[in-house]
């Protein structure tokens, strides 16, 4: 019936009732807890594995010694740059850890540690920060994707990776971290809503380290946390202590877990605090007070778990020692091995253009190898 | 054996007919892209692709450039060889940052270790009476990026044997394809596809003497037919069609001018800082003694791709081919 039809002014219009509407999913599983998930120092620390503790303190200890050499190294001129994860160092050991080795990491240019506790060289994962070449390492070989320095944009090469993964029929999962200015960006977006609608087994690890080179979390999102943009794209969204290792260990494996199962992705948000300067290269008095950084040390991920052992009688001074030894064995060999100057062959850069050279290249790499062969004979 | 019956076929199935063996031969081979799937893609290139190899080979993705593009990298990354599917030339540009920072140099980066075999189909170039961002040619930006591969077929054969060639190939590949040909017909026999060679040689399509007109994609048919009212005039053009921007063949393009000792280059793009500008200036560089005149350029107003009513002034046709060729007559100091 259309309104003109309608019988006299008497009768009032009744529109019919819209079509109905209800939620698609049910949002209220998916929101992240309001207090992000601990589990040193309380109650659950109790079932935690002492083995996987253990593992995870000689790996954060060696972890926290990585990155004071990278950086004592970009004093002495060996490295161009190192961001460092000191503070962070629970997210990138815990998260790598959480992985099987036929799974796949997606890291940031922060995220050298994860790569190491993976089991790459450590030389290896700072070739790109040296200035060598862009990636040291065979990504295949370890299942590590090269550090990323565009923001974001791993986050969709992980989705693609993994979906593949999966209608190859292989139980594959790609853990991809990002930073939390990166959350920011498009890609981040992209990614996320490919990997729900494909129900990708991805894990998505977001470090909020409270700030992207000099800009607060307050100037990035008014969101309520990063966990709960997890919910506008039909995925549960996960709030953890990232200096709690155990707790960002069980948090990332039991989605790593869910992912295997064939239940989708998980955004899983890392609460820590980045407690050296963005690099080197930044002035962090400029923009944080030194109040707040003095507050996060009180909440050391090393030491959190190390109270956490001794309390339990799992660690006496003995490992504690064994640890940082063991570590420092590390940083000597990384120490001598970066003061050997690389050789590198300048021809290298015409090799991996094209899996073809072009005309172009060849005659290119000719003018170069006449210019070496100058160089060379006027020495 | 019978004979296999001849049939005229447009540019757009013989796209749909490379992609459809490719799938058939190489389970490795995925096309994902907006509307591919039901829809046939929206010039229907990617027509029943869903119907023979499932949603999972052919696949609708979520609205998103970067994103179809992103996944595509990861899938490349764990061996398969996805073909993607940009809807138009100025909707690629959200993907920009996954072409230029990762499909490219991923090869590079990884010293060969992680070879990314993407294929990205790009529909370019005006003449379809399209609204703005519909009808953009982009090629000077592809061209720009180290690590890629750009090519745009002219013909029907081509179009099958270059998008075969651009599937097997292990760079990645940008396919930039001339959507005012799209439904040009040719002889061709779906049965007996053209021939599949490798990417990067340029062909004479016209022999001829007087100059040599160069050129790709959606300027081909003009050059051809500028070819022939030339002939009228005395002028017997030669005209190379490029097929490969990158790499570029050289070796035909220098051949045919130090034959002809004239050159005119020809494309739809602007031709300020456009494909042209190279071209002419490597014809320079190579060619210069046997030169009887500049090279010259004819090639888009340095405009924004203009409205649909005006895109006929803009687009360079034969008229303004036929202008440069008789500017070719250039005498020393005139
Ligand atoms: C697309 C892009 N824009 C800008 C930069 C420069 N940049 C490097 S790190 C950074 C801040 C990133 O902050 P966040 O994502 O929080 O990661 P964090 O460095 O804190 O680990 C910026 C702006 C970049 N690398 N990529």
């Amino acid at each position: 019936m259309t309104v003109q039809e309608l019988p006299g002014a008497a009768a009032a219009y009744r529109p019919t009732p819209p079509p109905a509407w209800k939620p698609r999913t049910d949002p209220t599983p998916l929101l992240p807890d309001p207090e992000p998930y601990r589990v040193l120092g309380t109650d659950a620390a109790a079932g935690a594995d002492p083995e996987l503790l253990l593992r995870l303190y000689a790996q954060l200890v060696r972890g926290r010694r990585y990155n004071a050499q990278a950086t004592a190294l970009t004093k002495q001129g060996r490295l161009a740059v190192y961001p460092s994860s000191t503070g962070q160092e629970a997210c990138e050991v815990a998260a790598a850890l959480a992985l099987e080795e036929r799974d796949w990491l997606f890291p940031s240019y922060r995220d050298t540690l994860a790569a190491v506790a993976r089991g790459l060289d450590p030389v290896q994962a700072l070739t790109l920060l040296r200035g060598d070449w862009h990636t040291g390492y065979d990504p295949r070989e370890h299942r590590i994707a090269p550090l990323c320095t565009p923001l974001a944009t791993q986050l969709p090469h992980a989705v693609g990776l993994a979906h593949a993964a999966r209608l190859k029929g292989d139980d594959v999962v790609a853990l991809a971290m990002v930073g939390d200015g990166g959350t920011s960006e498009g890609d981040f977006h992209e990614a996320l809503n490919f990997a729900a609608v494909w129900r990708a087994p991805v894990v998505f690890l977001v470090q909020n380290n409270g700030f992207a080179i000099s800009v607060p979390l307050a100037k990035q999102t008014a969101a309520p946390s990063l966990a709960h943009k997890a919910v506008g794209y039909g995925m549960p969204g996960r709030l953890v202590d990232g200096n709690d290792a155990a707790a960002v260990h069980e948090v990332v494996g039991d989605a790593v877990a869910k992912a295997r199962r064939g239940g989708g992705p998980t955004l899983i948000e890392a609460v820590t605090y980045r407690i050296d300067a963005h690099t080197n290269a930044d002035d962090a008095t400029r923009y944080r007070a030194e109040g707040e950084v003095e507050t996060w040390r009180a909440h050391d991920p090393i030491r959190l778990l190390e109270r956490e052992l001794t309390e339990r009688g799992l660690l006496d001074e003995h490992g504690i020692r064994a640890a940082a030894d063991a570590a420092e064995t590390m940083a000597a060999d990384l120490r001598e091995r970066m003061n050997a100057d690389p050789v590198l062959d300048p021809m290298d850069l015409f090799e991996h253009v094209y899996a073809e050279q072009t005309t172009q290249l060849r005659e290119q790499a000719a003018q170069l190898r006449a210019e070496l062969d100058a160089e060379e004979e006027a020495r | 054996m019978t004979t296999a019956a001849v049939k005229p076929a447009s540019m757009a199935q013989a796209l749909q007919r490379a992609m459809r063996d490719a799938m058939a031969e190489d389970p490795a081979v995925h096309v994902l892209g907006e509307d591919v799937g039901a829809l046939g893609g929206v010039f229907r290139v990617t027509d029943g692709l869903v119907k023979e190899f499932g949603e999972d080979r052919c696949t609708d993705t979520p609205l998103a450039e970067a994103g179809i593009l992103g996944t595509a990298v990861g899938m490349a990354m764990y061996g398969l060889r996805p073909v993607v599917e940009m809807q138009f030339d100025a909707f690629a540009y959200p993907a920009f940052e996954q072409l230029i920072s990762h499909v490219s140099r991923m090869r590079n980066r990884t010293r060969g270790g992680m070879p990314l075999p993407i294929t990205v189909r790009v529909p370019y170039g005006g003449g379809i009476g399209g609204v703005e961002h519909h009808s953009d040619s982009s090629e000077a930006y592809y061209m720009a990026t180290p690590g890629l591969h750009v090519v745009t077929p002219a013909t029907v054969d081509d179009a099958y044997g270059m998008l075969r060639a651009a599937i097997a190939s292990d760079d990645p590949v940008v396919f930039l394809e001339p959507k005012r040909l799209y439904w040009s017909k040719a002889q061709w026999s779906p049965d007996a596809p053209a021939a599949v060679e490798p990417i990067g040689r340029a062909v004479v399509r016209r022999p001829g003497r007087s100059a040599t007109l160069i050129t790709y994609g959606p300027s081909v048919p003009v050059c051809m037919e500028a070819a022939e009212a030339a002939a009228a005039e005395g002028w017997d053009l030669e005209v190379v069609d490029l097929r490969s921007l990158v790499p570029f063949d050289d070796e035909t393009v220098c051949a045919s001018v130090r034959r002809t000792g004239r050159a005119v280059v020809v494309h739809e793009s602007t031709g300020f800082g456009g494909p042209g500008g190279e071209i002419a200036a490597r014809v320079t560089e190579r060619c210069f003694h046997h030169l009887e005149a500049p090279v010259l350029r004819v090639a888009g107003f340095d405009i924004p791709y203009p409205p649909p009513m005006l895109e006929r002034h803009h687009l360079p046709g034969v008229d303004r081919v036929l202008d440069a060729v008789a500017r070719l007559q250039w005498e020393a100091g005139s």
